[in-house]
């Protein structure tokens, strides 16, 4: 049984959308911009309304309260936003976990950050100071902390120099295999979709198609 | 005491000001005299034939006739509320968020003031009752407009940071709750900074009118200070009322902040 089941789905512009993505799978979405990519995504993570069921595991989303939900299914957006001034204001949570079980979870913010090529002080920075690449990486590192166990991923690697590329690459590969998360990836770039594997596919004229 | 009777002699004196301003406006090519005259006429009309009303429903104090007259007083309050959104909800919240609100907030103090504080005998004593609704109306009506007004903007420019607390596991109250406080604060800062300048810059509207009609000085400045406190806390109730519903009304079941329940903002008309 799949890990993220997504059940005659049908954001705006697409047509129903069923998929499964399995625990610790990683699928690919491409599509020209404005086919409604980020929007497939939007709807998994309930964010606009829309017809269709997703399921996490045997847990249907409308049996669960939205917060919680979205909490389970991490969405990264293409655009990282940030509602206090200081980066360390937005990881309530990760203290809140560590703190609750022995055994550090494999979202542990030191590591995470480590992972990312930060220094545990960058909690302090003001979120004004930082780079476009910054905001994008810390957004990562702030909905890994929250233990998603499936991540849905938009456009995660666009702002990003080639190094810091591949550290996303790792940190996102390593919490899918230790966490066993099912990934849903959306990316413009096909060499990363080669790079990394996976199942592919594409949207055209509205539909959601398996790439082979 | 005495109370100088004004003759309508005396007031055309003072419309010849008006006419004056008017002139000059036409010859400075100000473009303001149009306005200002039509301005001039309906004040003039519209006081006049609220003073008769109000003769007339002094005259009987029949309950029902007040209460349509409170109730039309709502009602134009309510569409001034909604004039002032850059961005109304769509549909009858439009008006009936600001309307509701003031409703719940003007009419609850009034009643409190009417049987508790002033205690007149009946309670809907028309000389108290319309003259105490109109300020606590037209001040709420404000607070209100602002309040609205701040929570839909701020909603709609700060899309990306709702969405953000959102998706972090917020509930749709975490979420707002910056934009709610800053919402009520905007609703509150006029009542505020009149009641902090009250008497040291100008005399209010009310206690001038009191002293010229005749009273004294210590009265008028207590009915004032009366009236502040009635509207400060009718301003913050009609404004509190109306952020909660409004801020509740942009998120749905599934607490998903829904800005299509906003109406785009439209060009001044």
């Amino acid at each position: 049984m799949g890990l993220l089941r997504l059940e005659a789905l049908r954001p705006r512009v697409l047509a129903p959308v069923s998929l499964c993505v399995d625990s610790g799978e990683l699928v690919f979405v491409s599509g020209p911009s404005g086919s409604g990519k980020s929007l497939l995504l939007r709807a998994v993570a309930d964010l606009d309304p829309h017809p269709g069921e997703v399921w996490l595991g045997a847990e249907a989303r409308s049996a669960m309260p939205p917060a919680r939900w979205r909490r389970r299914v991490g969405l990264l957006p293409a655009e990282a936003f940030w509602w206090t001034d200081t980066v360390g204001d937005h990881f309530p949570q990760a203290a809140a976990v560590a703190g609750a079980s022995g055994t550090p979870p494999p979202s542990a913010l030191p590591a995470l950050l480590s992972a990312l090529g930060f220094e545990p002080d960058v909690l302090d920075w003001s979120v004004g100071r930082l780079s476009t690449g910054e905001r994008q990486r810390l957004a990562l590192a702030r909905l890994l902390a929250q233990d998603p166990e499936a991540l849905l991923l938009d456009e995660a690697t666009a702002n990003l120099d080639p190094s810091n590329r591949e550290r996303v690459e790792h940190l996102v590969a390593d919490y899918r295999a230790s966490r066993g998360a099912a990934v849903l990836w959306v990316s413009h770039d096909p060499e990363q979709r080669v790079r990394l594997g996976g199942r592919q596919f594409g949207i055209h004229d509205g539909r959601l198609a398996a790439i082979t | 005491m005495s109370l100088v009777l004004l003759t309508p002699l005396d007031l055309a004196f003072a419309a010849l000001l008006v006419l004056l301003l008017a002139f000059m406006s036409w010859r400075l090519h100000l473009g303001v005299e149009r306005r200002l005259l039509i301005a001039a006429v309906r004040s003039t009309v519209q006081l006049l034939l609220v003073g008769l009303v109000l003769k007339a429903l002094f005259a009987q104090t029949n309950p029902w006739l007040i209460g349509l007259m409170a109730l039309f007083m709502l009602t134009v309050a309510g569409f001034e509320v909604l004039q002032r959104q850059k961005r109304r909800f769509c549909g009858p919240w439009g008006y009936g968020i600001g309307a509701l609100s003031m409703f719940i907030s003007s009419f609850s103090v009034l009643l409190l003031t009417l049987t508790v504080i002033i205690r007149v005998e009946p309670w809907y004593q028309p000389q108290y009752l319309i003259p105490l609704l109109g300020m606590l109306l037209g001040n709420t009506m404000s607070g209100a407009a602002i309040a609205l007004d701040t929570l839909t903007r701020g909603a709609w420019d700060a899309r990306g940071r709702i969405e953000a607390r959102l998706l972090s596991g917020g509930t749709w109250n975490d979420a707002i709750a910056d934009i709610r406080r800053d919402s009520l604060r905007a609703g509150l800062i006029p009542i505020v900074n009149a009641m902090a300048t009250a008497g040291l810059v100008s005399l209010p509207g009310m206690m001038t009118g009191q002293i010229l009609a005749g009273s004294p000085p210590m009265e008028a400045a207590k009915y004032q200070l009366l009236m502040m406190f009635l509207i400060s806390a009718g301003t913050g109730l009609g404004s509190m009322a109306a952020v909660w519903i409004g801020s509740r009304r942009l998120f749905d079941e599934r607490e998903r902040l829904r800005l299509d329940r906003l109406r785009p903002a439209e060009s001044k008309h």
